[in-house]
């Protein structure tokens, strides 16, 4: 446990003092949704839905790739020896999940301020943007370090990833749909616990898979 | 001949299956009376099987993937390869045989049924996992990533087709509020058609399993050839 916050609080520093990648991916975000403001205007709700899951996902692409390719070769070997695989995996996805959802509501503010807001609902929202960012970004986390140890970029996790993410997209969909209008679909916390079970499932892969990938 | 007993069955199976499911008389209620599915309902027989038949070649892909991890030997890596690319054949095959069957009942080729994008899900996600394969010039990390890889996406892949396909409203059976499962239509199955089924079944896993061993014997040559 003490390993896994070392090696966050490790990544927040390095974030603190080169502020690179959250600047970074918070241009990306803004220029991303001012693109999108200026080709659709504000669009109605179904549309504005798609819209702001289909840019979560590349933000989490862009914003999770970087986690592995800023580590070298020999400072990984370093983190290997000293916290043990699966302290360092584990560190990672807690440290992109909580980058996610700060991006993903980063973006939320952005969407509402130049897309409309159709929401009903904004709280429940709220809530589901920050399941989604956590999820979509453990997935994430995970393929970065397979295209990383690949020696590729966003474009192969990109490839890895977008068939394997879509059970996560289509239960986000499905769920966020409910905070457009006041209907209760009867099947919501079915689809949450869904989710929820996705993640866990995903995180033990991690922690299972992660010391094989990295073992040289 | 001891050896060659299964691909005799698989040949026996397979010719069965073609004879039988062009001829055998079909429920009248479901073909006729209940649905627009006609004489198209004997592609039953060919398109369901295939997807069986790549389920199974996909677990045993992921039984080499697991295996390499545990004991690193390159032999199983190119199982788990040989075996998934059998498998990617028949889910196109597989594919196309609905996507045809869909354009005589449905009325269009493809129709976004979670059945069909997971269908195609699984293709993209293998052929991913050849993407990913050819990136890596080196043979032990490319096995073992390509490895770690196919057991992530695989468990994905399984609870996904669980689920998708029954939180939804579906064209295929097994959907939303109608009866079944995922992979049959409950009581629309009658005891003849069972019995045409499951031997076909059984016929396409034992013919995926043939490619795939023969593709295997060249790769392996190949391979002995190239260290030799």
């Amino acid at each position: 446990m003490n390993h896994i916050l070392a090696l966050i609080k490790k990544d927040l520093l390095l974030e603190i003092r080169q502020q690179y990648t959250f600047y970074g991916i918070v241009l990306y975000v803004a220029s991303t949704i001012f693109v999108l403001y200026l080709a659709m205007g504000q669009p109605e709700e179904k549309v504005w839905n798609g819209l702001f899951w289909m840019i979560q996902l590349f933000i989490c692409v862009n914003a999770v790739a970087k986690s592995f390719l800023q580590e070298s070769q020999g400072r990984m070997l370093y983190f290997y020896t000293v916290a043990g695989a699966r302290d360092f995996i584990l560190s990672k996805l807690l440290f992109n999940a909580g980058l996610m959802i700060l991006m993903s509501i980063v973006s939320l503010l952005l969407f509402q301020l130049l897309m409309g807001n159709p929401l009903q609902n904004p709280f429940r929202f709220i809530g589901f943007v920050c399941l989604g960012g956590c999820s979509l970004s453990l997935v994430f986390t995970f393929l970065a370090a397979i295209a990383a140890r690949a020696r590729q970029g966003a474009a192969l996790m990109a490839i890895l990833g977008f068939p394997l993410i879509i059970p996560q997209v289509l239960l986000l969909m499905k769920m966020s749909n409910t905070a457009f209008a006041d209907v209760i679909q009867a099947s919501l916390t079915q689809i949450i616990l869904l989710l929820v079970a996705l993640d866990a499932l995903v995180i033990a892969l991690a922690v299972i898979l992660f010391p094989f990938l990295w073992k040289d | 001949m001891r050896r060659h007993w299964w691909k005799i069955l698989c040949i026996i199976l397979l010719i069965y299956t073609f004879i039988a499911g062009l001829l055998i008389p079909l429920p009248y209620e479901t073909a006729y009376v209940n649905s627009n599915l006609y004489e198209t309902m004997r592609n039953f027989f060919f398109h369901v099987p295939m997807w069986f038949s790549q389920l199974a070649l996909i677990s045993v892909s992921l039984y080499y993937s697991i295996r390499y991890l545990r004991s690193p030997n390159p032999v199983y890596d190119i199982y788990a390869t040989e075996f998934a690319r059998t498998a990617t054949v028949l889910g196109c095959l597989g594919l196309v045989t609905g996507s045809i069957w869909a354009n005589y009942t449905w009325g269009t080729w493809w129709s976004n049924d979670p059945k069909q994008t997971g269908a195609a899900i699984a293709l993209l996600i293998y052929v991913a996992y050849f993407v990913l394969r050819n990136s890596m010039p080196d043979l032990d990390k490319r096995a073992r990533v390509a490895s770690v890889y196919n057991i992530f996406a695989y468990f994905i892949y399984i609870p996904m087709i669980l689920i998708l396909p029954r939180l939804t409203e579906s064209l295929h059976p097994g959907g939303k509020g109608s009866e079944g499962n995922p992979g049959l239509g409950g009581s629309s199955l009658d005891a003849t058609m069972r019995l045409v089924f499951w031997p076909g079944v059984l016929g396409w896993c034992l013919l995926g399993t043939w490619i795939s061993t023969l593709r295997l014997r060249v790769r392996l040559l190949e391979e002995k050839k190239h260290s030799a």
